[in-house]
């Protein structure tokens, strides 16, 4: 499934990425492959906000949809 | 090579270049200050919005750079803080330990550009609060650097940090990214870079005409592995639970609180600027000091000069004169409004708030083919339009350039402006308030969906860190403050000037009058407007609220006020901001920006005219 569909609160895993560009910066940031991340919060129809520790990370919806996730709970 | 041909920054011979490097909001700056005292200079990086502050430590040179996630060319602080970095001699990485995971990115990645590193482990104190521990010994032996823990805001560590500086070392390489080093360290003259040819960046590839090596997320993936795997054997006892400044962000960026929050914010705005600054403040400094004092004083001096009715006199202190209007405008009407704008502007950066409202607002911005990171050229719009068209480029594509400053130039009505609009119209009560609201909304709206439509291409997602919610610093909130407003009179002044030369040309060669004639059969078929209209439209270019100040004049019906402001608010934009256009966008963008304004002024104030006279 992709970010979009997360809810708040859900532990997910980054699965994959499907834009060149954002999936470099993603990186820096602690997103890529594998990481374990949480959807900390959703504003409606608008960005996801990703948690990573302390971090967070808004995410905008029409990107979200290009990010595959697994949902861990 | 030299880093500083941009900045113009004049590095002694034998000096050591010592770089300061690190995220966003990690407080180099106080690491900046420590180090350079009082004696600072700030140079703006050409085509862009982005500052380098530079001073010294001893006869060394110490430099600031914008704060970045990694060095690369994602934006235009990353190119800068890029030059900067990479033709350093010693970096001094701020980092911050709360957020270790995400800093060590670019610690790793300096040390993977072969320079002397010292890192301060900044804001010890949140990572105590927060129950968690760090091992820094460990750090520092895995990394290979000195590490020093400091809390830079209490002046910890910070004297630790200048007596090491120079214990800077090199730090250990990631051993798979070193092998890709060598292999291509003789085609350049740094291993910096060396690195940015490993990690594809454009600049160098061009500079050492080199083919990209497609290595870069694969470093880049080492790299995070790396920081994992150090994070996890550094970090004793993470955090528990969320924290108090986490939930507040989420008040924030929650809809139900965080829309209120924003428009009450924007209220406290509005009231300290529109009424206070743009009324007191702007009353001395343009009519007292500016108007009363200055301008009589010139006026004087040219007069005695070249007599006080030759055309020399009325180019130099006339009404348009370069040394009346222009100092006038800028000094006496702008610079309030322009520090009182950077001053909250910098506020709710430095709160982390401004982020949030980002995203808050990215939806509907999604819809103008624009995303949330607009937001701040546009609340910048309603201080001036000159200064909101400079940060236009801070947006990712050009596409979103020319939508924003399509936008600006139409719809958004500045702090000059406003404050005769709000005059005019107060009076005539709550019905023709929401009809012109409405009316500029309605252009808004389809200006940014129609554009978002017909131009090519695709616009940059939102995809930003939102840093924790925090009391901003007020030397920091002022230091930003005071460097932008530098960096806009700089800029604008010159264009201003160019601006009151050219109305004077045109109102010496009566071109001027031969315009306003032009506009008034439009003013009074059209608009069913008095032909004197006409003239405050044209006013309106050489000083927005010149223009709606002339319609106060006039004796209107309540119908005929609204559609003359509907007209002046979606009028050309005045000439500085359509100078910076024509600097900021390509001839043709910006002409059809200009056309446009003008026609879609009478089309909209003609079709109102029609509904409502």
């Amino acid at each position: 499934m992709t970010l979009d569909k997360a809810r708040v609160g859900q532990k997910i895993i980054i699965k994959n990425i499907l834009d060149d560009n954002i999936r470099v910066q993603a990186i820096r940031l602690g997103l890529y492959e594998g990481a374990n991340v949480k959807c900390s919060a959703k504003i409606p129809f608008g960005p996801i906000i990703i948690g990573n520790r302390l971090q967070e990370i808004a995410v905008g919806r029409e990107l979200a949809k290009k990010i595959q996730i697994d949902v861990l709970n | 090579m030299n880093c500083c041909e941009g900045l113009k920054i004049e590095i002694p011979k034998g000096a050591n270049k010592i770089v300061l490097a690190g995220n966003p909001n990690v407080g180099k700056s106080v690491f900046f200050n420590a180090l350079t005292g009082m004696y600072v200079d700030v140079s703006n990086f050409p085509g862009t919005t982005v500052d380098i502050s530079h001073g010294k430590f001893g006869k060394d040179v110490v430099m600031d750079t914008p704060g970045v996630y990694g060095v690369s060319s994602f934006n235009d602080e990353e190119r800068v803080a890029k030059d900067v970095i990479i033709y350093g001699d010693i970096i001094l990485n701020v980092v911050d330990a709360l957020h270790l995971d995400r800093d060590l990115f670019l610690t790793l990645q300096l040390i993977d550009m072969g320079k002397p590193i010292i890192v301060a482990l900044n804001m010890m104190d949140d990572v105590e609060r927060n129950g968690i521990k760090i091992d820094v010994d460990k750090l520092s032996e895995i990394l290979g650097v000195p590490v020093i823990p400091t809390v830079a805001i209490q002046g910890k560590g910070i004297d630790e940090v200048k007596k090491r500086i120079y214990d800077a070392k090199l730090g250990k390489m990631h051993p798979k990214i070193l092998e890709y080093l060598e292999g291509i360290k003789d085609k350049v003259q740094l291993q910096s870079e060396a690195l940015m040819v490993l990690e594809d960046d454009e600049e160098m590839l061009n500079n050492y005409n080199l083919e990209p090596l497609n290595l870069r997320e694969e470093i880049y993936r080492l790299r995070r592995q790396r920081v994992d795997d150090i994070v996890s054997k550094v970090v004793l006892k993470d955090y528990d639970r969320s924290t108090i400044r986490q939930k507040i962000g989420y008040f924030m960026l929650n809809p139900i609180t965080g829309i209120p929050l924003l428009i009450a914010v924007l209220y406290v705005i509005y009231k300290v600027i529109g009424v206070f600054v743009a009324g007191t403040i702007v009353g001395i400094t343009e009519e007292t000091i500016m108007q009363g004092y200055y301008e009589p004083l010139i006026k004087n001096i040219f007069s005695n000069l070249f007599g006080g009715n030759s055309a020399l006199f009325r180019a130099f202190a006339g009404e348009f004169g370069l040394f009346t209007l222009t100092p006038t405008y800028v000094l006496g009407l702008l610079m309030p409004l322009v520090v009182a704008f950077y001053f909250f502007m910098s506020l709710l950066e430095d709160s982390g708030y401004l982020p949030r409202i980002a995203a808050l607002t990215d939806k509907v911005l999604s819809f103008f083919g624009l995303n949330g990171r607009a937001i701040i050229p546009i609340i910048l719009g309603f201080g001036c339009i000159t200064m909101a068209t400079i940060t236009t480029r801070l947006l990712g594509t050009r596409r979103e350039k020319i939508i924003a400053t399509a936008l600006l130039g139409l719809t958004i009505p500045c702090s000059a402006q406003l404050g005769v609009i709000a005059g005019m119209i107060a009076p005539l009560g709550a019905k023709y308030l929401l009809i012109y609201l409405t009316t500029i909304f309605i252009v808004f709206a389809l200006t940014g969906t129609i554009l978002n439509k017909l131009l090519p291409g695709e616009s940059s997602y939102l995809f930003i860190d939102l840093p924790p919610v925090r009391i901003p610093r007020l030397s920091n909130v002022l230091k930003k403050t005071w460097t932008k407003t530098w960096m806009f009179l700089k800029e604008a002044t010159p264009l201003f000037a160019l601006g009151a030369l050219i109305i004077t040309f045109l109102n010496e060669t009566n071109l001027l009058i031969y315009i306003q004639n032009f506009f008034a059969p439009f003013t009074v078929n059209i608009l069913k407007l008095p032909k004197e209209a006409a003239n405050a439209f044209i006013m309106g270019i050489i000083r927005r609220d010149f223009g709606a100040a002339g319609l106060t004049d006039l004796v209107l019906t309540p119908e005929q006020t609204v559609v003359s402001l509907v007209t002046i608010t979606l009028f050309v934009p005045c000439i500085a901001s359509i100078i910076v256009m024509f600097k900021e966008r390509s001839k043709q963008e910006a002409l059809s920006i200009w056309i446009g304004s003008f026609i879609m002024a009478f089309l909209v104030g003609g079709i109102l005219a029609l509904i409502l006279i």
